[in-house]
């Protein structure tokens, strides 16, 4: 699946709660299930500024495409960047740097979170777009 | 006479509305206080009225803002018991309090000398010491804590020496909430002559202090902590110590005469305000204090001494609940921790359900390293808060707890 493609699914996937409580429910189990990173991974280095809590995001050049991985201290942190890996990750380097991000819009995750929450989404993805076009 | 909750309650039309579809819950009183109908009333009816600036113009307006706010300088000076309105000093707040006391002591203190605060503070006691240290070459000492977080007193006499220049603490810890023991500390600051600062930010809105029984050198207080407005601190210094102290800023109002090459400065308070007031921050603290007054700060304290007792023990059936911060006097604040959630989280999903709590380090980082934690999540009550919103606090973080874990 394209980068679209990948954000229409999880627009769809959000669509089927309506109450925000659930919304975020399956944000943490989407973090549940994000596999976790090796403690000897979780370094100084690999923390996304901006955050929060510790959101820590490793990226590796295979071929055309970025393979991302990532953990946090806080499962909502956890399952929002599991929900960014979705969307990016083994994308081609070139199309994570241009991506527009509508899902969250669409999604209503940047409503629903505090400022200094969505600063650390903004982050997040800023950090992501940087490894890629680093690779790019 | 029963506490008037309903009465209360009605006062502080803010918390009657939902967020996210549910009743709000405001439990970051520690935070920042609402605001109550009368100093709203007392803010809308200065403007409405009476807006013009102070002490200048001979104008009837002038006269009236000018009398309004020298009015609630004499009121404060009551409320803390101090020898004149001249000690008292109108800041933007705790930290510019705190600050003119510490730039002002830099030409004062002497590199062998010490300053001794504890590891129970907030970032606004700690940065102005270090930064004074920095400049001048003086230590900065503290009085540790022990797991309870209380301060541990027995080496008291080793920290506070003879080359003691300050001595300044919190009278309640904001993140914690311990009651900290202000005589002991005060009596050994004595002994060796240094000088006194109790931060009241925590204690304003539930015990009155009065500054001559502790013989206090310097006293501060945050207006919108005690349900005034934001951007008003007090600072209260004994005359001679004001005296002694250089100016903090320059600029009108705080000087006597100004040629080109050199000004005098006015006498105190003015020395201290430069520029113009927060007149509507005054005026609106006064009816603050004559609020809190009228229901009572000890019947308050005693309300909200109920409610910490009740959450405690309700919350603590919470598997996994710990509670950071268990000293045997403590105000109305609950730092805790349940295992297998992050406080960022519990925040979150409380939010949702209509619950406001704050969730960090509380502006007290050496506290959090000091228990190995990255924070906490805390309640915080006020006079307003009952039991029932206990119960929706507690129904709330059990869904959350049951979502995260």
């Amino acid at each position: 699946m394209t980068i679209s493609e990948k954000q229409a699914a999880l627009v769809d996937e959000f669509a089927f709660f309506d109450d925000w409580m659930d919304k975020y429910n399956h944000i943490i189990e989407m973090g549940k299930s994000l596999k976790p990173l090796n403690d000897e991974d979780k370094q100084e280095d690999l923390l996304v500024q901006g955050c929060q809590s510790k959101v820590w995001l490793k990226a590796e050049k295979q071929g055309e495409a970025v393979k991302f991985w990532a953990d946090a201290d806080a499962i909502i942190a956890k399952g929002i960047i599991a929900m960014l890996i979705d969307v990016f990750d083994e994308q081609p380097a070139r199309e994570i740097a241009q991506a527009e991000l509508d899902f969250i819009q669409e999604i209503g995750l940047k409503d629903h979170l505090s400022p200094t929450r969505a600063n650390g989404l903004m982050s997040m993805i800023k950090q992501m777009k940087i490894y890629a076009l680093a690779f790019a | 006479m029963a506490y008037d909750i309903d009465y209360i309650r009605s006062q502080f039309p803010i918390l009657d509305q939902q967020v996210h579809g549910r009743p709000l819950v405001y439990l970051d009183n520690a935070a920042t206080t609402q605001k109550p109908v009368a100093v709203v009333d007392a803010i809308s009816h200065y403007y409405y009225n009476d807006n013009a600036n102070v002490h200048r113009g001979v104008h009837t307006l002038s006269q009236r803002a000018t009398d309004a706010m020298e009015g609630v300088r004499e009121q404060v000076r009551e409320h803390i018991g101090a020898r004149e309105s001249a000690e008292i000093i109108f800041t933007r707040g705790i930290t510019e309090s705190i600050n003119t006391i510490a730039f002002g002591m830099g030409t004062l203190i002497k590199p062998h000398q010490n300053v001794v605060i504890t590891a129970l503070e907030h970032h606004s006691n700690i940065v102005p010491w270090q930064m004074l240290c920095e400049r001048t070459g003086a230590t900065l000492r503290y009085i540790p804590i022990n797991e309870k977080g209380e301060l541990v007193l027995h080496s008291l006499e080793e920290i506070i020496d003879e080359n003691t220049a300050m001595v300044a603490f919190n009278h309640i810890s904001n993140s914690l909430g311990t009651i900290n023991p202000v005589s002991t500390i005060l009596m050994r600051a004595k002994a060796v002559g240094a000088w006194t600062l109790v931060d009241g930010a925590q204690s304003g809105p539930h015990a009155k202090v009065n500054v001559q029984d502790w013989d206090l050198d310097f006293f501060t207080l945050a207006s919108h902590k005690m349900y005034g407005p934001t951007g008003l601190g007090i600072l209260y210094g004994k005359r001679e110590r004001l005296e002694a102290l250089p100016p903090y800023q320059g600029g009108g109002e705080m000087i006597a005469t100004v040629t080109l090459e050199k000004s005098t400065y006015a006498e105190i308070p003015h020395k201290f305000e430069a520029g113009t007031p927060h007149i509507e921050g005054v005026i609106g603290f006064g009816a603050a204090l004559n609020f809190m007054n009228s229901i009572g700060i000890e019947t308050i304290a005693q309300h909200e001494a109920e409610l910490l007792d009740y959450a405690t023990d309700s919350l603590s059936s919470i598997e996994g609940f710990t509670i950071i911060g268990t000293a045997d006097l403590k105000a109305s604040v609950l730092s805790f921790l349940i295992d297998g959630t992050h406080p960022y989280d519990l925040g979150v999903l409380l939010d949702q359900q209509g619950v406001a709590v704050r969730t960090g380090q509380h502006c007290t980082q050496p506290i959090m390293d000091q228990f190995c934690i990255a924070g906490t999540a805390r309640a915080s009550f006020a006079m307003y808060n009952t039991k029932e919103e206990i119960d929706l606090f507690k129904a709330a973080l059990e869904s959350a707890v049951n979502m995260l874990r």
